[in-house]
């Protein structure tokens, strides 16, 4: 319906060059606000830019739900694949374009008051632009069809964060140490992905995603084949935060500014995982040998340890901060555990839980940069009482945290649920009882700050105002709603995520 | 024996620069030397893809002799239009006498060394802000400042929750 009004108002230059635009758009102007230096203008150009973008976004679903191939394929510079560069959107790649410019967008509008008070004047116009840098590249990664050009804005989007992770150091200079240490892993990571790169290059003789894909099934027993498959798998899993790879996450989540822990939380892993689901799906199959040991050794048992030892682990932090980043690990855990089974019902009940996990750790980190921008504290204990002093804020986290519970009636509810059920179908049943297991933890993580919220009396001594700002509260609570409405409605994320699952899993269709 | 592996001489370099490299981003504590084990790894990557290219007996990618496009010999005649070429490439390949080497990994590894120089510079940007904040460039260092800072921040809280209580 929105769909349709946006693909009927959109002119036809935008229908034509949308998958080439929603990299255009802030690539053109990081650097325009870099030369500016104006923060107040950069805000309402990031805005404008994310919202341009989320416009493109939305075309792209219309055009690949109305396509009778369900692929838009756009030949960057005229250049036919699979020698030049191709944007391939199919739904999987829509799904993750419209999350992206979705919370692109609703974090930038909250994003002012929290800039204003995190970031020296002089350096809000530059912070911006390494924002729409790192925004640009997370769309590219979702909108291209070559896997060195995967790379590439990859290491777009990852500089870009080293740098706006490093910019929370104007309040805790432990986000120093946190950004170098990023730095390091992150640069690892990318370097694995492109030796396996390099590999599938030398077995196949190409570098597009489809291409590579349609010369696979020759290959099989190829041991270069299998080595590019062990290094992509490595090296996405690390930017994706995947258990044991996820070391470099908490202290980026927790010292950055808020602004950036709000939006990286919502897309940055998110855009990784959807990576390795296009390679692990799309460009590998389900069914060769290699890979099915990788489902059943690796992911699985790697899904579950990160579902309950982050979930331990989140119980015992004493920053929320840091309980929200050790349950991200955590998530991340449900979402891998999804997909190990293979089955398009296990990929859409991942995809699913990470639309749902990106709208809830939106909003959670939302309403905590509220409070940290109008209690200048993020431990637990001074969240203590907020429940009176801040019933607006507070009752939006309250919502999202128990939708990360997965309390019936809620979001986070629906996506384990669609899990429980693909669990069963492939009779694992034991999993079930750990996804239990872990969603109890929760209640203990989550509850310790709520129970500290609405249960204690107030004891922040710092406290400047009551509430956060209007332009913050807007925002968290349209996810807070999206969180209940997804809950009781959840036809258009799950329609989206079982396309999506379609889409990777029809090699027909992708080639 | 002896033959794989010598055969294989640029391979086994690859590996030793790659796995000195990685050894080193992981366990030197001086943050610069964790900088330039990283460099090194990125390094080795790019020889790995310049090696792939390379094609036994192959020269340059340079079209020359009977290889040479016809009417634009010496460069002055009409270029051919860039889509002809690219829609001729496949059969053009076919029946080319000389042998060249690939040259798309090479073009790759331009694009991997403006990436690699980003990032060394980055880091480097972030070792000069750390050694301000901290007046140390150890990692060991760095941590046990951090966990007293976080100790005293705590005790400081106490104080006053404490007397917000009282």
């Amino acid at each position: 319906m929105i769909v349709q009004a946006v693909l009927d108002a959109a002119p036809a230059w935008v229908i034509q060059h949308a998958p080439a635009l929603t990299v255009v758009f802030p690539l053109v102007m990081a650097p325009i606000l870099a030369i500016l230096q104006n923060g107040r203008l950069a805000w309402l150009a990031s805005m404008a830019t994310t919202a341009a973008v989320l416009f493109c976004a939305i075309v792209l679903l219309g055009q690949v739900q109305s396509s009778p191939t369900g692929v838009i394929s756009y030949a960057i510079g005229n250049w036919l694949p699979p020698l030049g560069i191709e944007f391939r959107i199919d739904a999987l790649n829509a799904l993750v374009l419209l999350l992206v410019a979705g919370m692109g967008v609703l974090s930038t509008i909250l994003s002012w008051p929290t800039v204003v008070a995190e970031i020296s004047a002089e350096k809000r116009g530059l912070f911006y632009a390494a924002f729409l840098l790192c925004f640009c590249g997370l769309i590219g990664v979702a909108s291209t069809g070559d896997a060195f050009n995967m790379f590439v804005f990859l290491e777009i989007s990852s500089l870009a964060t080293y740098v706006l992770v490093a910019l929370g150091a104007g309040r805790d200079r432990r986000a120093l140490p946190a950004a170098f240490n990023y730095l390091v892993m992150g640069t690892l990571g990318a370097s694995f992905f492109i030796i396996g790169v390099g590999f599938l290059y030398a077995a196949t003789g190409t570098l597009n995603m489809a291409d590579i894909a349609s010369k696979l099934p020759t290959l099989t027993g190829n041991r270069a084949v299998q080595a590019g498959f062990a290094f992509i798998v490595v090296g996405l899993g690390l930017k994706a935060a995947m258990w044991p790879l996820h070391q470099w996450l908490p202290n980026a989540y927790a010292y950055s500014p808020s602004f950036v822990t709000m939006f990286l939380s919502a897309t940055a892993t998110k855009v990784a995982l959807y990576a390795l689901i296009r390679f692990l799906f799309s460009v590998f199959q389900p069914g060769y040998g290699f890979e099915q040991a990788s489902f059943a050794m690796i992911f699985a048992p790697l899904g579950i340890a990160a579902m309950v030892i982050c979930s331990f682990q989140a119980v015992f932090q004493t920053d929320v901060r840091r309980v929200l980043a050790y349950s991200s690990v955590a998530q991340v855990g449900y979402m891998i555990l999804g997909l190990s089974l293979g089955t398009a019902m296990g990929l859409s009940a991942g995809l699913l839980h990470l639309v749902n996990h990106a709208i809830i750790k939106g909003a959670l980190f939302m309403a905590v940069a509220g409070i940290c921008l109008t209690y200048h504290g993020t431990t637990v204990r001074d969240f203590a009482g907020l429940g009176r002093s801040a019933p607006l804020t507070m009752t939006a986290f309250a919502i999202a945290a128990l939708s990360l519970i997965g309390v019936p009636l809620t979001a986070g509810f629906m996506s384990k649920l669609q899990l429980g059920y693909a669990l069963f179908e492939h009779g694992w049943w034991w999993a079930v009882l750990l996804v239990v297991f872990s969603s109890f933890l929760a209640v203990f993580y989550m509850g310790r700050i709520l129970q500290a919220a609405f249960f204690q009396p107030p004891l922040n001594p710092r406290a400047t105002r009551k509430e956060a700002p209007l332009l913050m509260l807007v925002p968290l609570w349209i996810l807070a709603i999206a969180n209940i409405y997804f809950g009781i409605d959840a036809e258009f994320p799950l329609g989206l995520a079982r396309d999506a699952a379609v889409a990777a899993f029809g090699a027909e269709a992708f080639r | 024996m002896l033959e794989f592996i010598l055969e294989r001489a640029n391979y086994w370099a690859i590996i030793g620069l790659m796995m000195i490299g990685l050894y080193i981003a992981f366990s030197a504590e001086n943050l610069i030397k964790r900088l330039i084990g990283v460099s090194l790894f990125q390094t080795s990557i790019c020889l790995f893809y310049v090696t792939l290219g390379v094609i036994a007996g192959g020269t340059a990618p340079v079209l020359l002799g009977p290889d040479m496009p016809k009417g634009d010999a010496a460069g002055h005649g009409e270029a051919a239009p860039a889509d002809s070429l690219v829609a001729g490439a496949t059969e053009r390949f076919a029946d080319l006498a000389v042998t060249y080497s690939n040259p798309l990994p090479h073009v790759l590894m331009l694009t991997a060394i403006v990436v690699g120089v980003a990032t060394l510079s980055l880091g480097l940007a972030l070792i000069v802000r750390i050694r301000e904040a901290y007046g140390t460039i150890e990692a060991d260092d760095v941590r046990q400042m951090d966990i007293d800072a976080d100790r005293a921040q705590a005790n400081a809280d106490d104080r006053d929750f404490s007397e917000a209580g009282a």
